[in-house]
């Protein structure tokens, strides 16, 4: 199951729609081993394209530099289709390299750069191995 | 000739869990042999039967992707320092 606050979910869905119809990329932050994504990190889709999502070789070493800085791993990395479901590509699971995150597709196919339905779900990627869970959106995560 | 090398979470269990090994080698190529002496199975991960780097990894020479460089090629000096990271990359194609 993916804990996540309403202000990250809401962060990834405005990024999807902001950059539809190009995939939107990126990924939510938290410290290392608590599975908590708390710190926001869109990133530049470096293919803009509609299909098809990158984030840049230079952009990558720099944020996994960042992460290991601040001891912390990618919790989420989310991506949006733009003209599919929000489920993983073949392309997806053949690139998913973090078998410890959560991979959040948001479909924008509906409502495209503006408010309406939406999307919003999150698999484990192990191993080739596609595994839907729950999303279960808090307020905050307490303590 | 020590080359520091970081491993990514994916490759750790080539590596005992350890973040970052040691190898030697002139070349990336020489390096990535070495490295598999050691920690069987990581050079299938990391290029495929032609010699190449597989498209699903980064593999940076100190700042620079390799790619940029002479890929496989990249020649190496001591106390270089290599990062190999996975692609974070995908799309509904």
């Amino acid at each position: 199951m993916l804990t996540l606050t309403r202000e990250l979910h809401d962060a990834i869905l405005a990024h999807a729609r902001r950059d539809h119809p190009d995939e939107a990329c990126g990924i939510i932050a938290g410290p290392a081993g608590s599975d908590r994504p708390e710190r926001f990190v869109p990133m530049l889709n470096a293919a803009r394209s509609p299909t098809f999502y990158e984030f840049d070789s230079g952009d990558l070493l720099r944020l996994y530099r960042d992460l290991d800085d601040r001891d912390e791993e990618p919790v989420v990395i989310y991506h949006s289709h733009t003209a599919t479901e929000a489920y993983p590509s073949r392309t997806d699971i053949s690139y998913a390299g973090e078998p410890g995150a959560h991979y959040v597709l948001v479909s924008t196919a509906e409502c495209g750069n503006d408010e309406g339905p939406f999307s919003f779900r999150s698999f484990r990627i192990v191993d080739g191995e596609v595994t839907e869970e729950e999303v279960r959106i808090v307020d905050t995560y307490g303590d | 000739m020590a080359i520091e090398v970081r491993i990514p979470t994916i490759l750790r269990t080539y590596t005992d869990g350890a973040k970052a090994v040691t190898g030697a080698g002139a070349t990336l190529a020489e390096l990535i042999t070495d490295l598999d002496s050691r920690h069987p199975g990581i050079r299938a991960r990391l290029v495929e039967e032609n010699g190449e780097l597989r498209r699903f990894v980064n593999v940076y020479l100190n700042d620079e992707d390799v790619r940029f460089l002479k890929g496989s090629a990249t020649e190496l000096t001591d106390g270089d320092q290599v990062t190999i990271l996975p692609a974070v990359a995908g799309g509904a194609r």
